[in-house]
């Protein structure tokens, strides 16, 4: 057989498959343009080629076909006739296609009928008549079409294509790189010339000697820099682009749509319906996401897994779900995003979720954790552990859902790779299975920083600042019960050193580094989780070429990879993931609770929002915890020094006089002990002095606030590392000494800026609007999305507004375009959105439409300093 | 700037056993802690004198540590340390001589005290690893060989690069 006509065989044949799957969408969706126009492409590239090649049949097939679409695309209506039309017009050409193979040749026969029928619906009721184009004109209708203008051209096939096929072609790199199992490398060289197919080998060593170039020019360049005067710096510089350019090509071949890991799903789904007897409607989004070649080839096969796994395991039965009041029909959603250096991928599911409950009964029951440890993890730790290998038994199929099947292989595929993933699920409402993952392994923008004798690679996308510490200033090493904390802005965050850490010096991870010194910190933030990082140098920036770690050597966390530097020298590549891991867990990283280390460490993204809180001892009822955005520092107060001043307690403290209370508001009397921690919390320029007991840890936990047991002075109570916490309101005991906290006085009101709050919960409300009193703004507070435009239409000015993501009447993102129709004339206020999940997604789809910043609803000094920031003022030091 | 890894030295020192040719096996000789290994030439890729070392903080303490050989890593491991046997400090300006050996598609380094000449060691004369040496070499070596200058234990380089990972210090 023919050389050409065998690649147009293949190349048609994984058309067809795509085609195939546009094919299931579009039965159900015929009036969804993006289908209609997707299989009008196809069929339009088919017709192109095989004109060329001269199957005049098939080309006749094909064109009218393509017509018939053109007239939908250009918005006749589309009836039940016109896809069945094209359905068969699809399984005409896959028959011709199929005999074509065997024989090498056109079968004959006639489709006369068939074009007939195509001819008449594509004439049928149109209104202006198809104008007869010579075959010049038809190219460059055609043309139009490509970019997808209205195809007017209907005309004599065989004369048409012949003129068409150069240009069908302009269409073709688009459409190989979609199609199923083809290699990337379609280059176009020009609108002419055909794509080419590499072999993945080729590119792969188009990579590697790439990636040597780009060695070998640094290299030269630090030559270059050490000597001065040489002829060398302009070729150096060209060679320099070059290779930049270079680089960026053969990475760019890289990159494929990660629909090309879906291209299988939809008919997979369409098998496990019947298989099933479930209804279930698959939708995918964001299929143009690109990604490394690399990356798709390793998460491929998962994301199969997990798409079977949700339909057989987490969609209920048809029964089960009528049952339950839902629509018989079940969703699988697949969507992928680009969120920050890397891409989200979730599969979710409106199934029954996953029963908790039996996930910690069962991994308790294996002693993948003792009871102690379960109840210090979250619910998506617990939930982490159907990853766990075997898991799921025969017996855990009925116990937990079944879900669990091969899930450990899905995670430690994703895991290899510097990935995460993220559970959230909610009994009866459905699991998401959240997974992100690096865009490229192979060339990173990273930090180089140095430890001793020692230069680590740290990868960028994790760096979130490079701070400088020194005793005197406001970014300070503290010591707290048991490691050491970085005081940033106002925020506390773990610290670890990374000497320590990698065991270079004699103290373990939590050695307490030189407070007094000054100290490079780099703030680092995986998983939405952020800790800090004491190096001892910093040096550059760097991209480097990242090459796989040793296999000796793969069972180390701290390292992702190695890379060579510019000097020849080779550089461990630091792994963020690994180092968070070790946070938190301490010391015991043996056995199942890595798991839960890891549990923690791999909050992808956000979508468990966990507030960090600080646990303390106080009296007889504790353990209490506030939550450690509200503390401003740590202290501890020598008793001797406490002195009464009236009827309270008060320490000279910085120079200024400093109330101190106990947890009940009360003055802090001296007592027997001579030093006593204690919490500073800060409102604007003033502090007051939490004296506790004894402060026990700080942690990060989802906050599921019990809000039942509340008194005053507490926001609720919540269970903290398994026993029930009370958390503190930092407001209260604050106005328990400073009763103006939140009390604007009645002259002051007036010139406040004014601030208006819709949240549909009173118990968020009343936590919040003291908050926005302390620091200085006026406050409306609404419980509804309509309340709020009916505020804003009574002509207030109001100079911001604060927004609940889910306002029971509207969503808080409709709101906000709402409210922006409703100020006229008024320039832009600024609006935050308050928001319980703060994924990634959610953010950039909120900042997209507008909003200056989103702020979990815990989160008050982020509000204010949100607030703050959105409306230009300065923000005051805390 | 300097290559950090010098290239191959030839070994193409003429063949010392008679019985050369079918069943035996070419060995390069290498002298770690004052003990004479023989390496199978078949597996040696490289004899170089790595100079930059880049030492892997919480590796096990066989790994020596990571150099740049030509463009690729390599993972440089101590024999001695492998052995059993006492490591030898490393010579002036901490450059050490390594044997690159090809596993599983990636390169080690055997770090060694020096390099010798390339032997035949003919299979028929290999003996088992007698029973009162070190346990570990047992699974180390393929066999003994006598020769006329003593003892020669034979090392099985897959064996060798089968490092357990160290049981992470809690």
């Amino acid at each position: 057989m023919d050389e050409l006509l065998r690649e147009f065989l293949i190349e048609t044949n994984e058309s067809l498959e795509t085609v195939d799957m546009q094919l299931v969408k579009f039965e159900r969706e015929p009036g969804n343009q993006d289908i209609l126009r997707a299989i009008f492409r196809l069929v339009h590239t088919i017709k192109g080629t095989c004109g060329f090649l001269g199957l005049g049949r098939l080309e006749a097939v094909a064109h009218a076909a393509e017509t018939v679409m053109g007239r939908l695309r250009d918005g006749k209506p589309v009836t039940r006739d016109a896809v069945s039309l094209i359905l068969k017009s699809i399984d005409r050409i896959k028959h011709i296609l199929a005999e074509i193979d065997r024989t090498a040749s056109e079968p004959q026969g006639s489709d006369g009928e068939l074009i007939d029928a195509l001819n008449r619906a594509a004439d049928d009721d149109l209104a202006p008549a198809p104008k007869a184009a010579a075959a010049s004109t038809v190219a460059i209708d055609e043309f139009d079409a490509l970019v997808l203008e209205p195809d007017e051209a209907v005309t004599v096939p065989a004369v048409a294509s012949q003129a068409v096929a150069p240009e069908a072609s302009a269409e073709e790199p688009a459409e190989l790189v979609s199609i199923p199992g083809a290699e990337p490398g379609a280059a176009t060289v020009s609108a002419a010339a055909s794509t080419l197919r590499v072999s993945v080998d080729t590119l792969e060593r188009l990579l590697t000697m790439v990636s040597e170039l780009v060695l070998t020019r640094n290299q030269l360049m630090e030559i270059a820099r050490q000597k001065e005067g040489h002829g060398f710096a302009v070729p150096l510089q060209r060679l320099s682009h070059v290779t930049a350019e270079l680089q960026d090509c053969v990475m760019k071949t890289r990159m494929q749509p990660i629909g090309n890991a879906w291209h299988k799903l939809p008919r997979l789904m369409r098998d496990l319906q019947s298989e099933l007897d479930k209804e279930i409607a698959l939708v995918l989004q964001g299929a143009d996401t690109e990604l490394d070649r690399q990356v798709l080839d390793v998460i491929k096969d998962p994301l199969t897994h997990m798409v079977r796994n949700a339909a057989d395991h987490g969609i209920e039965s048809r029964e089960a779900r009528l049952k339950a009041g839902k629509p018989a029909r079940a969703t699988i959603t697949l969507s992928a995003f680009h969120a920050g250096g890397t891409i989200t991928i979730e599969v979710t599911d409106d199934g029954r979720g996953l029963d908790y409950q039996k996930i910690r009964a069962k991994a308790l029951q294996k002693g993948l954790a003792t009871e102690a440890e379960m109840e210090r993890m979250s619910e998506a730790q617990i939930l982490k552990f159907i990853f766990l290998a075997g898991f799921s038994t025969a017996e855990a199929i009925t116990a937990i859902s079944g879900r669990g099947v091969g899930l450990d292989v899905v995670h430690s595929n994703i895991e290899t790779i510097g990935g995460t993933v993220d559970i959230r699920s909610k009994p009866g409402v459905g699991t998401t299975f959240s997974i992100s993952l690096p865009l490229t392994l192979a060339i990173v923008p990273a930090l180089l920083v140095g430890v001793g004798a020692h230069k680590f690679a740290l990868p960028q996308t994790a760096v979130v600042e490079l701070v400088r510490t020194s005793a005197s200033s406001e970014t300070r090493i503290e010591r707290l019960d048991g490691g050491t904390v970085l005081a940033l802005r106002g925020q506390l965050l773990p610290l670890m050193s990374l000497a320590g850490l990698l065991g270079l010096d004699a103290g373990g991870p939590e050695a307490a580094p030189d407070a007094e010194q000054a100290n490079f910190v780099v703030v680092l933030s995986v998983a939405s989780r952020r800790f800090a990082v004491l190096v001892e140098s910093v040096f550059h920036t760097e991209e480097i070429v990242v090459k796989p770690l040793s296999s000796k050597l793969r069972h180390l966390p701290y390292y992702s990879g190695t890379t060579i530097l510019g000097d020849g020298s080779v550089v461990l590549i630091v792994e963020p993931n690994g180092l968070a891991r070790m946070l938190g867990t301490g010391s015991d990283l043996n056995g199942p609770s890595q798991h839960a280390g890891d549990a923690a460490a791999g909050t992808a993204a956000g979508q468990e929002h966990k507030t960090a809180l600080l646990v303390f001892g106080a009296g007889e009822r504790g353990p209490f915890a506030v939550p450690l955005s509200s503390v401003t520092r740590l202290e501890e107060v020598d008793s001797t020094r406490i002195e009464w001043s009236g009827d309270r307690t008060i320490i000279q403290y910085r120079g200024k006089l400093m109330p101190l209370v106990t947890i009940d508001g009360m003055p802090a009397h001296p007592d027997g002990r001579e030093r006593r921690p204690c919490l500073v919390l800060a409102y604007g320029e003033r502090s007051l002095g939490l004296v506790v007991d004894e402060i026990v840890d700080v942690v990060e936990e989802r906050l599921d606030l019990d809000l039942d047991g509340a008194r005053a002075g507490f926001i609720g109570s919540a269970v903290v590392r398994g026993k029930t916490t009370g958390v503190l309101d930092s407001c209260y005991i604050l106005q328990q000494v400073f009763p103006d906290v939140g009390e604007p006085g009645p002259e002051k009101a007036k010139q406040l800026p004014w601030v208006l709050l819709a949240d549909d919960s009173a118990f968020f409300r009343d936590m919040l609007v003291p908050v926005l009193r302390a620091a200085g703004y006026g406050v409306t507070t609404v419980g509804s999305g309509k309340a709020a435009i009916a505020a804003l239409s009574e002509g207030r000015p109001f100079a911001a507004a604060i927004l609940d993501r889910a306002l029971p009447d509207m969503d808080g993102l409709d709101g906000l375009d709402a409210m922006r129709r409703e100020r006229r004339g008024g320039e832009a206020m600024p609006v935050l959105v308050l928001s319980s999940r703060l994924g990634a997604k959610e953010r950039a789809s909120a900042m997209a439409r507008g909003a200056q910043g989103v702020f979990s609803k815990f989160d008050r000094q982020g509000i204010v300093a949100g607030l703050e920031a959105a409306m230009g003022r300065t923000q005051e030091a805390a | 700037m300097s290559m950090n890894a010098q290239g191959s030295q030839s070994h193409d020192k003429p063949v010392d056993d008679l019985s050369a040719g079918l069943g035996s096996n070419p060995c390069i000789t290498v002298t770690v802690g004052g003990h004479r290994f023989g390496i199978p030439i078949a597996r040696v890729e490289d004899v170089f004198v790595a100079t930059a070392v880049t030492p892997v903080p919480k590796a096990s303490a066989e790994i020596v540590g990571l150099l740049n050989l030509r463009g690729k890593v390599v993972t440089a491991i101590s024999l001695a340390v492998r052995l059993g046997l006492k490591a030898e400090p490393a010579s002036e300006g901490g450059s050490m001589t390594a044997i690159g050996v090809g596993h599983a598609g990636e390169t080690f380094g055997l770090v060694v005290s020096a390099v010798g000449e390339v032997i035949e060691l003919p299979v028929t004369r290999r003996e088992p690893v007698p029973p009162h040496f070190d346990p570990r070499w047992a699974t180390l070596a393929t066999g003994v060989h006598q020769r006329e200058d003593g003892l020669l234990v034979e090392l099985d380089v897959d064996a060798l690069l089968e490092i357990a990972p160290r049981a992470e210090a809690a």
